[in-house]
């Protein structure tokens, strides 16, 4: 199990003061269920974020919890239930006389340009250099010139800190270096919503930091609303509002993240956390 | 009749196999290039998301590779007149090895894209990217190394197959090498020297694929 220092900055934590006037949720879940064959790794799911809200997502692997972001990035097709992003549904639209059925791959593409995702295997394309991988989308799928995606890219990079690295290729990085590049191509689109799925398990320890710390910064910046799975639980308690701890397809236990760690109530969260804490 | 090698026969045939050659080149090469277009349609097919064109593409692609090209060849030029379309041998032999390739060609991408990181899938739909640009920009050039030399091997065989379209009466070179046999009855010297114009040719593109496969390995 890979253990990343994390190196606690001066701002405290824990969940934020929102205005009373709380708006309508960024992403809903409502009663949702997946599938594998006769597996059922989330079950009747609810969950409810709210804009600009940071939540970490815990849990044994196998728990749901990397499914719960696969399925939000309509990687994964859903089973029941209705997910929705920003008031519309994402996993549905309505027919011609107003009933919700499953979503065309036509109306999904409409609707999750509001997410981002940055994955485990960083997922970088190969073929094209680190500018190439974070101009491709804004040029051929938002429409920009080249120029303007250019700067557009150009800015991200240098936020990330790879400015000296844009004529490189994915294998002439290192892993950190990837998935840096993998964030600043997922922020070119604009998303409202981050989604981050272990993104430091592939990393060598002493590059989670560099990782870890863009993701932190990210969060001081910006009213993204960003969803994470991870086993890191120094930095989950440090970066997130509300952890959400999962358990055979369920969430057993959520909170704001310094209660949570503080004062787990259920058994097997506590287990969980023990176990974790023993192997780091 | 029966003396060995006979240099001053050889030279005679010469000039005709060397001008079947040609209609055997150019079988090959307009058939390969309707082949590897065909069949990179037709492995794009198999790989949609839409069964009404993955089913239709994936029986094409077993029923053609498991027949025969004689038996297709047969079919294209001696049965399609009967409904009304009338090839000539060329025209019909082109087509009857072109399709018979493309089948082969269409495996060889499918393996090629099969190739492709999965988790290159999942970046494209997270970026929003449409699956026609993603072919062109992101998979096809990631695919294509495992893609050429397998093609190039094809390419070869296809090369080799050639002699199988003397059978709907196209004079290419095995056939007129048989033409100068039944006329002459020397077939001595020119079917060697078709065997020698295909082992020359075939070592040729065998080098020229290798050299190809090594220039694809420095890239990147």
């Amino acid at each position: 199990m890979s253990n990343c220092a994390v190196i606690s900055s001066e701002r405290s934590f824990g969940p934020k003061v929102r205005g009373a006037a709380e708006t309508k949720p960024m992403v809903r879940f409502s009663n949702v269920t997946k599938r594998y064959g006769g597996l059922t790794v989330l079950d009747g799911l609810n969950l409810e974020i709210t804009p600009g809200e940071k939540v970490a997502l815990i849990g044994p692997s196998g728990s749901g919890k990397s499914t719960l972001l696969r399925m939000l990035m309509t990687l994964e097709s859903i089973d029941g239930g209705l997910i929705e992003v920003d008031g519309t549904p994402l996993t549905h639209e309505k027919n011609s006389v107003g009933e919700l059925v499953l979503a065309s791959e036509k109306y999904k593409r409409s609707v999750r340009s509001k997410i981002g995702m940055v994955f485990q295997s960083f997922n970088l394309f190969p073929n094209m250099t680190v500018l190439g991988n974070v101009m491709e989308a804004p040029v051929y799928v938002l429409g920009l010139t080249k120029d303007e995606a250019r700067e557009r890219a150009l800015q991200l990079l240098d936020m990330v800190g790879l400015s000296e690295k844009i004529q490189h290729y994915p294998a002439q990085l290192s892993g950190g270096q990837q998935q840096r590049v993998a964030i600043a191509r997922a922020l070119a689109m604009r998303p409202k919503i981050m989604l981050f799925d272990e993104v430091t398990s592939a990393l060598d320890p002493e590059l989670c930091g560099e990782v870890l710390n863009i993701i932190r910064q990210l969060g001081e910046q910006h009213s993204l609303t960003m969803l994470m799975v991870t086993h890191q639980m120094g930095f989950a308690r440090e970066f997130a509002d509300r952890v959400c701890f999962f358990n055979q397809g369920r969430i057993l236990e959520q909170g704001p993240s310094e209660e949570f760690f503080e004062h787990p109530k259920e058994k097997r969260t506590q287990e969980f956390l023990s176990a974790v804490t023993e192997a780091s | 009749m029966n003396d060995f090698w006979n240099w001053g026969f050889a030279w005679k045939v010469m000039p005709l196999l060397a001008e079947a050659s040609l209609k055997t080149i150019t079988i090959t090469l307009t058939g390969f290039s309707i082949a590897i277009v065909l069949g990179l349609f037709l492995a794009l097919g198999r790989r949609s998301n839409f069964a009404w064109l993955s089913w239709p593409s994936a029986a094409f692609i077993e029923f053609v590779r498991s027949t025969p090209l004689l038996i297709q060849a047969y079919f294209v030029y001696y049965v399609l007149p009967n409904y009304g379309i009338v090839l000539s041998a060329m025209t019909a032999g082109v087509i009857a090895i072109a399709i018979h390739y493309a089948c082969y060609t269409a495996e060889v991408y499918r393996a090629g894209l099969d190739s492709v990181d999965r988790g290159q899938w999942e970046a494209i739909t997270s970026l929003n990217i449409s699956s026609k640009r993603a072919y062109r920009s992101i998979i096809l050039p990631q695919a294509i190394r495992p893609i050429v030399p397998a093609l190039g091997n094809y390419f070869i065989s296809m090369f080799k197959d050639t002699p199988v379209l003397s059978a709907i009466t196209l004079v290419e070179i095995m056939q007129q090498a048989k033409n100068i046999g039944s006329e002459t009855f020397r077939y001595l010297e020119p079917v060697t020297m078709v065997g020698v114009f295909f082992l020359i040719i075939s070592i040729v593109c065998a080098r020229a694929i290798r050299h190809l496969e090594q220039k694809l390995e420095q890239v990147r």
